[in-house]
């Protein structure tokens, strides 16, 4: 594990990945087939004990836990996730047709939060303990107690619903994609500010900042190609982990916004009881956020020649 | 915009008697009302059955979506009714219960089988050390509302499986803290001496490492508080919460946004009543965090 070659890192997270993959379609079995005969959520109410008896006989549950688990994880192998219940289309094709939708909002999201956070933090860092600063802070504090779905309502109520200026949902055009990339992105930007702001003023402390003023650069210089470039190595960090908050995101913004992504559809299949679409949903965002993190990790190793592999 | 940079702001800022003094006197001004919305949402949650003047639950369709007090309606309802004719206030009383119940419940809960892990994980090494490791970077790969909408895809939704949600989905923010200090705290004299004089794992565990860790464990806690306060909402938001028709703040705010246009206290009161609570027990986390262990600023 102690190498300093990329491309071995990569493979041995590519691995990890895979474990962690694995150990998700496990849990995903074990809480759906194990903890609870999967006839309640498969089968109608209205079901007859005849229909149940081939519902059985067509999942498989009627074999030994071993050789359902074997199969559930040779199907998962061959991206057979099942059907939907109600249209009968695969199930893994239901997700991967709203994956774009969901895309945009991410996207879209983490360029507002990467654009508001580092912008005021990089402000409040210079301005310290003034107004500005005080500011900035107390909008951090506040944007993180507001809870996302709670904040979408609100930008509905004032923008859309009273003065009508923007669309209260749905998708199709720019305008629609304002109110829930704002949602879906205030809390990843106020972590950002907070961590941008403390790294800034770590670094404006430190003697490389001092060295580049005595060397007589511009300030702008100082503060951007020195201080925040260092300051921007634990921002890459928690990229990854806000990988994993954006596709949680996604599942409220797209509720609160009738937006038709893989959020929305997958609390439809809930709703629905359409239970191999929830199944197919879970395991590619699962499997998303994986990738997520193993990119954010190489490019993090590709920034800083001095996190060695292994040392993470 | 211009920016003013002096050379003011390269150098560290020595904290100077004075600044210090300020800042005391900003958080008093801040204990105040943190320590009366703290105190209002103890007393509704504990004594919600006793204060609250209706029964949450109860549906009086003649009396639906009647204003709070202060917009036009009576002093019979002062925060107004819902769709349903059901007391809000009663409600809204009735969702800081839920909201307490989670929080005394998950947050201990969650602690402890993040300190145990955490402590196995750093005091063995090894194999444990590695699968332990392992079940935690799975934890943060796998997000916990994914894990809330597959249970409750297969279990349905009830407040015993939020609580059980939480806990699976907090616990290994303490392992991590754990196992990181006690790999710290391994190598450390007394605990080599305690070693050496062939203490049993047991007692070393229990007398030199455990009481370390109290206060990094009673940081985190309370750091989290907020956190499982907002989830337990976003969950019952989405229906996959506490059970329908419960006063969750989360779904009352869920069942009130359909009348938001013409009844928008619906939204605005259970949502107000998150937020208070959540920026109060961040700032006292913080407080918590600066009174014992400062070197955590950067915990969150």
């Amino acid at each position: 594990m102690t190498s300093n070659n990329l491309w071995q890192v990569l493979a041995s997270r590519l691995l990890q990945g895979l474990l962690v993959v694995f150990l998700v379609v496990t849990a995903v079995f074990f809480v759906s087939r194990v903890t609870r005969d999967p006839i309640a959520y498969l089968a109608d109410i209205q079901s007859s004990e005849a229909e149940i008896d081939a519902l059985r006989e067509r999942f498989g549950l009627n074999d030994p836990l071993y050789v359902q688990y074997g199969n559930f994880l040779w199907d998962t192998v061959q991206l057979d996730m099942g059907r939907s219940l109600h249209n009968g289309r695969p199930a893994l094709n239901e997700v991967t047709s709203r994956v774009v939708k969901t895309l945009q909002l991410g996207a879209g999201s983490l360029l507002f939060a990467l654009v508001l956070g580092l912008l005021t933090g990089v402000i409040a860092s210079l301005r310290r303990g003034r107004p500005t600063d005080w500011l900035a802070r107390l909008l951090a504090v506040i944007g993180q107690a507001v809870p996302d779905f709670w904040l979408g309502l609100m930008l509905v109520f004032l923008f859309a619903v009273e003065p009508g200026w923007l669309p209260t949902g749905g998708s199709g055009s720019l305008k629609h994609m304002l109110m829930p990339i704002i949602t879906m992105g205030t809390f990843t930007a106020t972590a950002l500010m907070r961590l941008t702001r403390s790294g800034m003023i770590d670094s404006l402390g430190s003697d490389f900042v001092r060295t580049a003023r005595a060397k007589g650069l511009p300030e702008r210089a100082v503060v951007y190609r020195h201080a925040l470039r260092h300051a921007l190595l634990p921002v890459v960090t928690i990229l990854g982990l806000q990988a994993g908050r954006l596709m949680a995101g996604a599942l409220v913004v797209e509720t609160v916004f009738a937006w038709p992504g893989i959020g929305r559809l997958t609390i439809d299949s809930i709703g629905g009881g359409d239970f191999p679409v929830t199944q197919a949903a879970i395991m590619l965002i699962a499997v998303s956020i994986v990738l997520a993190n193993i990119v954010v990790d190489m490019s993090y190793r590709l920034i800083d020649p001095r996190i060695r592999a292994g040392a993470a | 915009m211009s920016m003013q940079i002096g050379p003011d702001v390269a150098i560290p800022a020595l904290e100077t008697e004075r600044s210090r003094g300020t800042r005391n006197w900003k958080r008093l001004a801040l204990l105040l009302p943190s320590a009366l919305v703290v105190t209002l949402f103890l007393v509704a949650a504990i004594f919600a059955d006793l204060l609250s003047p209706y029964d949450p639950l109860e549906i009086v369709l003649p009396d639906r979506l009647i204003p709070p007090a202060f917009s036009g309606g009576t002093w019979d309802h002062p925060l107004g009714t819902d769709q349903l004719g059901r007391d809000i206030l009663a409600r809204t009383m009735h969702g800081a219960r839920i909201s307490l119940m989670v929080v005394v419940i998950a947050v201990p809960a969650a602690a402890a089988v993040g300190t145990l892990v955490g402590l196995l994980s750093g005091w063995r090494l090894g194999w444990t050390d590695k699968v332990l490791m392992r079940l935690v970077d799975m934890q943060l790969a796998f997000p916990a509302l994914l894990f809330a909408v597959l249970v409750a895809a297969v279990w349905g939704p009830s407040l015993r499986n939020v609580i059980l949600i939480i806990t699976l989905w907090t616990w290994s923010g303490y392992a991590r803290l754990v196992r990181a200090d006690v790999l710290s705290l391994r190598e450390q004299e007394y605990v080599l001496a305690a070693r050496s004089i062939g203490a049993p794992d047991r007692r070393v565990l229990a007398r030199h490492v455990l009481p370390n860790l109290i206060n990094v464990v009673v940081i985190l806690m309370t750091m989290e508080v907020a956190t499982v306060i907002l989830f337990e909402a976003g969950l019952s938001f989405l229906n996959v919460g506490v059970e329908a028709g419960s006063s969750s703040w989360g779904i009352m705010i869920s069942e009130g946004r359909n009348f938001m246009p013409i009844a928008s206290w619906l939204i605005w009161i259970p949502g107000i009543a998150i937020v208070l609570i959540s920026l109060t027990a961040m700032m006292m986390g913080d407080w918590v965090r600066d009174a014992l262990d400062p070197r955590l600023r950067n915990l969150r």
